[in-house]
């Protein structure tokens, strides 16, 4: 069927030497360095093998749709809670675990990488491979399941995914705050500090919105201790909706769009440019030029403040999509590479150009 | 399980101690097996080797030319923390050097308005708690062992806890691990920002047994401490039916805190011990946790006791006060040290099932305990399926443990017949070394070593351990059918 399909095609292009594109719905075709290769289309494998709500687990085929995925979990009250951003209606669960982006909750629920219980794979050599499993503990060999997360398909194309669900909380409620940047980042971080149940945050253009998910009786309870205008259900979902997906007025438009994954406490960054926070200040989205000049004082400044800038969107990307790496780390990425991908077929240069 | 007499190579033990007193102190080299008995063993008592050397560095630097010397000389280095492990991931090399990181106990940094704490190795997981107590703060996973067990063991472990389930693992707590590779080069996986450029090496680390770098630095983020935190026990007159009422209760789209089951050998055992006030009528107990505001904790201690009184709890008890809720608790904790005193020796299994699988796997261990002639209490981390059964038998009887061996073989074999693993955190090591070939298959286990050697490629970094040689599992295979009736590794070539 469709695995042995794909396999076939991973032999015959590793016997040739020859590059493969892995593509599910290519909603995320803009992310990292240019795709090449030839077509490698993982559509096909599709499907649920097994969802079981108490168990709070999900395993899934590479093909199957992030929408038709969460429609099945949101039926039992559940979701994937690091709400991935499918970034159009083709996105697939192989894209979204190869991506590794996760969405407006990730601070407080986690990433991707952190609700990977298991994959499976076909590596560069079109063998078969199960690593981790079905349960929420397993510590039996190395951790390459969540080494997937983020790998943008150079490890291996990443055929099944097991996650990690979560219920999803009963009640949400949004506030807004009029405030500069640094007063929104130091209150983020101070509330961070606290037990308050917060689910998301944003900052743009002065405002601050802040999403409280949980019990009634926990969010009620915060609402008023924290103050703020609460926005109406519709305005929520629409606001959050745009930040995940980008589709919000402030990702639109030609501008190169830069993501700064950066420790949240960081001050506010002196870059031009207009600036979007999540994540309680630990991820600022950035408009700015992607020129070498640019590029340089962008990924000097997110270095400076202990993290790293990632040109995220932009018609170019002369200077590489991610921070380079140190050479001890470099030298690792190279030798993993080999070992998953012997002839550097998969995906070669979309993560580093190197390999 | 080995007990072997050292066979020292005393020109080559001569050598490694002359090579690291050239820049360590006549204090941080031992070499006497007065002095290096000690590190015999880790938490696995049952497995035993004198090391050849033991170095215990005081500074980065020392651990740096310590693996400098070790990779020059080609001799294998084992890192050890506070030796609480219960796998032998940290048995000696009889050929090498063990490398305590007992010394590093200092923390480095705390940071209340990032949350984020930079410690040693050797802190203990408890002190981190501890130190940031008056920030408000705390470290999420505590492993039972908590008081004891460091900060460097659990990120080589992967440690849990009975918290995992709403908190995570180790690898969900810790933001960043600095480490030296095998020919001493500094590496930093992670960092203070939530991920990193490139693959993401810490998630690799963390769970690694020591075989890929040593540590020496972790960050770990910290949460504020639930306003409220209360804890149910609930008495159950079946085993099955406090498994169907674990799954009720995250059905009904609550995630506990806590969520802990003990049968009835365990809770006797216990309440001898620690006196924590369990039903001893009940077939098992269920401790269940509910933390957050005060009006959440209250809202869903009434959703959890409808559902377990649902599911045919036959006696609910609620903490009442901070004291009553940790005392609920030190029963739990205490189980193995418990156990420990009513049995000469006890092996604590680690499997982790789909926990659908409970009641099947449970009548499975009752099986066993009449097939083998042992008791085996049960604690069961309920609600992420991670089972520690625990064999009771005494060690020098050599039939007791020979059955104690393959009862716990047959335990394991089982959890991955259904679906789940065989170590959830205690680790592989040197003890579960052959089920690794049940639970993977040769092309698996191949990439593994492909992964040890991208980072180690003089296999020099706590060798033997965790990931087993094909040979090995081909041997193993030999004694060895699959329940599916086909050899373990068919495909491999049989020397």
């Amino acid at each position: 069927m469709s695995l042995e399909k794909i396999q076939e095609q991973i032999r015959e292009a590793a016997g040739r030497g020859a590059a493969l594109c892995i593509r599910g719905g290519g909603s995320k075709d803009f992310y990292g360095n240019a795709p090449r290769g030839e077509r490698l289309d993982t559509r096909e494998h599709a499907g649920i093998v097994s969802y079981e709500p108490t168990e709070l687990v999900v395993t899934a085929r590479c093909g199957t749709l992030l929408s038709d995925l969460e429609k099945t979990l949101s039926e039992k009250g559940q979701f994937l809670s690091f709400e991935p951003p499918g970034f159009g209606a083709g996105a697939t669960l192989g894209g979204c675990v190869a991506a590794g982006l996760s969405g407006p909750r990730r601070a407080n629920a986690g990433s991707v990488r952190d609700a990977m219980l298991g994959a499976k794979i076909l590596d560069g050599r079109g063998q078969l491979l199960a690593f981790g499993g079905q349960v929420m503990k397993n510590v039996a060999g190395y951790d390459v399941s969540r080494l997937l997360a983020g790998s943008l398909g150079t490890l291996g194309v990443i055929v099944e995914a097991s996650l990690k669900l979560l219920p999803r909380p009963p009640e949400e409620l949004t506030l807004k705050f009029e405030l500069p940047q640094a007063k929104a980042l130091a209150n983020l971080n101070r509330w961070a500090g606290q037990p308050l149940p917060i689910s998301a945050s944003a900052w743009r253009d002065g405002e601050l919105s802040l999403r409280l998910s949980g019990a009634r009786s926990a969010v009620r309870a915060a609402a008023e201790k924290l103050g703020g205008e609460s926005a109406t259900q519709e305005e929520a979902a629409r606001f959050w909706a745009g930040v995940r997906e980008q589709s919000d007025p402030f990702f639109v438009g030609d501008t190169p769009l830069w993501r700064l994954s950066l420790p949240s406490q960081a001050p506010a960054l002196e870059l031009s440019g207009e600036q979007l926070l999540e994540w309680g200040g630990a991820l600022r989205w950035l408009r700015a030029g992607s020129n070498a000049a640019n590029a340089a004082a962008v990924r000097a400044a997110a270095s400076k403040a202990g993290g790293h800038a990632t040109l995220f969107r932009a018609a170019e990307k002369p200077q590489g999509a991610f921070a380079p790496l140190s050479p001890v780390l470099a030298r690792l990425h190279r030798e993993l590479k080999r070992s998953f991908d012997p002839a550097g077929i998969l995906n070669p240069g979309r993560l580093y150009p190197e390999f | 399980m080995g007990n072997a007499l050292p066979q020292v190579d005393f020109v080559l033990q001569r050598k490694i101690s002359e090579k690291l007193r050239e820049f360590l102190p006549e204090r941080c080299v031992l070499w006497q097996q007065e002095d290096t008995q000690p590190y015999e063993c880790d938490g696995l008592t049952a497995y035993r080797r004198v090391p050849m050397v033991v170095a215990l560095p005081e500074t980065e630097a020392q651990v740096r030319r310590i693996l400098q010397t070790c990779h020059a000389l080609g001799v294998p280095v084992v890192p050890r923390g506070a030796g609480t492990g219960l796998s032998g991931g940290a048995l000696p090399p009889g050929d090498g050097v063990l490398l305590s990181l007992a010394k590093f106990m200092r923390v480095l940094r705390i940071d209340p308005v990032a949350r984020v704490a930079v410690v040693q190795p050797g802190v203990r997981n408890a002190a981190i708690s501890d130190v940031v107590a008056p920030f408000g703060l705390y470290y999420a996973p505590d492993p039972s062992s908590q008081i004891a067990c460091s900060i460097g063991g659990n990120v080589a472990e992967n440690s849990g806890g009975v918290h995992c389930l709403k908190y995570g693992l180790t690898v969900h707590n810790v933001l960043r691990v600095r480490g030296y590779t095998i020919e001493g080069e500094p590496v930093d996986f992670g960092s203070e920002a939530l991920d990193s450029a490139g693959y993401d090496l810490l998630a690799l680390a963390i769970g690694s047994e020591g075989l890929l770098a040593v540590t020496t630095e972790v960050t770990v983020k910290l949460l504020p401490k639930p306003e409220s935190a209360r804890v149910i026990m609930a008495s159950f007159d079946d085993v099955e039916k406090a498994g169907d009422a674990v799954a009720a209760v995250i059905a009904a789209g609550i995630v506990p805190a806590g969520l802990e089951m003990m049968d009835k050998p365990a809770t006797h055992a216990v309440e001898q011990f620690v006196r924590a006030g369990y039903d001893l009528e009940a077939a098992a107990l269920l401790l269940c946790e509910s933390d957050g505001s005060t009006a959440e904790v209250e809202d869903e201690i009434a959703r959890m006791k409808d559902v377990l009184t649902a599911a045919g709890a036959t006696r609910l008890a609620v903490s009442r006060d901070e004291a009553e809720r940790l005392r609920f608790w030190s029963g739990r904790k205490a189980a193995f040290p418990a156990v420990g005193r009513i049995s000469p020796d006890y092996y604590c299994m680690d499997g982790t099932i789909p926990k659908k699988r409970l009641g099947e796997v449970l009548k499975f261990i009752g099986a066993m305990e009449k097939k083998y002639g042992l008791r085996c209490p049960n604690v069961f981390h309920a609600g992420d399926g991670n089972l520690h059964p625990l064999i009771l038998f005494d060690a020098n009887d050599a039939d007791q443990l020979k059955r104690t061996e393959a009862f716990a073989a047959e335990v394991l074999e089982k959890c991955v017949q259904v679906g789940g693993t065989i170590t959830g955190e205690h680790g592989v090591g040197v003890e579960k070394i052959d089920q690794m070939c049940i639970q993977f298959g040769a092309a698996e286990l191949e990439t593994f070593h492909a992964i040890k050697r991208a980072f180690d490629p003089k296999g020099l970094l706590n060798p033997g351990k965790a990931v087993p040689a094909l040979s090995r599992c081909a041997e193993f295979g030999r004694n060895h059918v699959k329940a599916t009736g086909q050899l373990g590794h068919a495909g491999l070539p049989r020397f």
